[in-house]
């Protein structure tokens, strides 16, 4: 996916393709802001799967990424492992809200996801992470997720949650997940924020706002389910206002 | 390499400020997380796999010489707490001043002079085992093993925990932290040619929401 400013204060999509099992729609958008839906075509990720996401607001662009549904990491017919790549790029002067549905780790399902992120120094950014581990009752898959977040170049966050069957030791203990089934992040980057950063803050148990060595927040929460952990989400990002 | 050395700088009586902080147990500990010896194991087996891991990766490229601005950098960006990155500038800025009573040396003044408000502690105790003549290894164990001793005792402390059971926590950890050790030393090698990039970036959410909740309390027995 490909979205610059047109200059007259819209956002353009030249690039918007998807092949396998994604598809890629342009949806009604509002003002100047330009919204794309990934819809899954097929399950999966399953076992032996690689997918792979790019998508770069170029100048001027507002672009705003959903899915269609939740998606879901299942076991391939061998033992092998998924991946799932996610590449985002940020122009100067434009604005990535990347915002898709929970994903969920079924059991006896491997998926590694790395989601990186690139921004200009002038570039905003919201971006939601959320993980399920398990469908309802359900004993959880492996997972592996890696954000990491640059801006102008520098490194302003780099995170790998590991859980699930065969993660390192203590992924579920009381320093880790202590039995909470979903787990979320929210990044917010905002230039304004290199002169006001907002303020650390806890406001509900498993939640926290956290200024970050850069212009940038994150929100992490953990949450018996999904339907919780979205509310502590939009609650936090309420209060960046 | 000197044993005894290594002994001298992991001696939880080494004058570096450790024993005021938890390493988060406090705040595990008030939110019911942490209640008897079995919950204090799986709190330390998370804590060493996770961010523990990711200090003693910080400990052994510093110990490698990889440059400490790059580490430090590293390392905020690997600790989204604000809470817990003053806490580990603070231990790192106690650190540096023990290091340089201890062993001095240029890499040591140099650091102080480069972080005057301090670097994160990991660093600082890489670039100490460097001044004391030992290996990155030694510095890996040091983090690794810290890490979770800090923590086992803050818990006797909050909760009355038997020594005893303290220490047989510990003890069934060891292997655990030879491991943890292990690997950081490969990653270490590692950023010294492919950069700081590849360092692990392990994360224990309850470890940051815990801190920030911590941080917030009126009344704590310990700084983090």
């Amino acid at each position: 996916m490909l979205a610059h400013g047109d200059g007259r204060g819209g956002t353009v999509l030249p690039v918007l393709q998807g092949e396998g099992p994604l598809a890629v729609r342009r949806t009604r958008g509002s003002g100047a802001e330009a919204r794309v839906m990934l819809v899954g075509a097929m399950s999966g990720p399953l076992g032996g799967d690689h997918f792979t996401v790019t998508a770069e607001a170029a100048r001027g662009a507002r672009l705003r990424i959903g899915s269609a549904a939740a998606t879901l990491a299942l076991p391939g017919q061998d033992k092998a492992g998924a991946r799932y790549d996610v590449q985002l790029t940020v122009g100067d002067d434009a604005e990535l809200h990347w915002l898709p549905e929970q994903l969920i780790s079924a059991h006896d399902s491997d998926l590694h996801v790395t989601t990186r992120v690139d921004l200009a120094a002038e570039a905003r950014l919201v971006l939601r992470e959320e993980q399920v581990l398990g469908r309802s009752g359900e004993e959880p898959g492996r997972l592996t997720s890696r954000l990491t977040v640059r801006i102008a170049g520098r490194c302003v966050l780099d995170q790998e949650l590991a859980c699930g069957p065969g993660a390192p030791g203590g992924w579920d203990g009381p320093a880790g997940l202590a039995g909470h089934r979903a787990v979320g992040q929210l990044v917010v980057v905002r230039p304004e924020f290199a002169a006001d950063p907002p303020a650390a803050r806890t406001f509900a148990e498993g939640v926290a706002v956290m200024p970050l060595a850069g212009p940038a927040a994150l929100v992490t929460a953990v949450a018996p389910d999904a339907l919780l952990l979205r509310r502590l989400l939009e609650e936090a990002s309420d209060t960046l206002g | 390499m000197s044993r005894a050395t290594l002994l001298v700088l992991a001696d939880g009586r080494f004058p570096a400020g450790g024993h005021a902080h938890s390493g988060g147990a406090e705040a595990a500990v008030r939110a019911g997380r942490i209640t008897d010896a079995a919950g204090l194991e799986e709190f330390c087996r998370g804590r060493l796999h996770t961010s523990g891991a990711v200090a003693a990766s910080l400990a052994a490229a510093a110990a490698l010489g990889v440059d400490p601005g790059e580490l430090d950098l590293a390392a905020d960006a690997r600790t989204p707490s604000p809470a817990l990155r003053v806490a580990a500038r603070r231990l790192g800025r106690q650190l540096t001043r023990a290091a340089r009573a201890t062993w001095p040396h240029p890499e040591l003044d140099a650091l102080a002079r480069r972080f005057p408000k301090g670097t994160h502690q990991p660093v600082v105790l890489g670039l100490t085992a460097r001044a004391a003549g030992l290996g990155p290894l030694d510095a890996a164990y040091c983090s690794a093993y810290e890490g979770v001793s800090g923590a086992a005792t803050a818990v006797v402390r909050l909760l009355s925990l038997d020594p005893f059971d303290a220490t047989g926590v510990l003890a069934r950890l060891a292997p655990e932290v030879d491991v943890v050790a292990q690997d950081a030393v490969e990653a270490g090698r590692l950023a010294v040619t492919d950069g700081v990039d590849v360092l692990p970036a392990r994360a224990a959410p309850l470890l940051e929401i815990g801190a920030e909740a911590h941080a917030a309390l009126p009344v704590r027995l310990f700084a983090s």
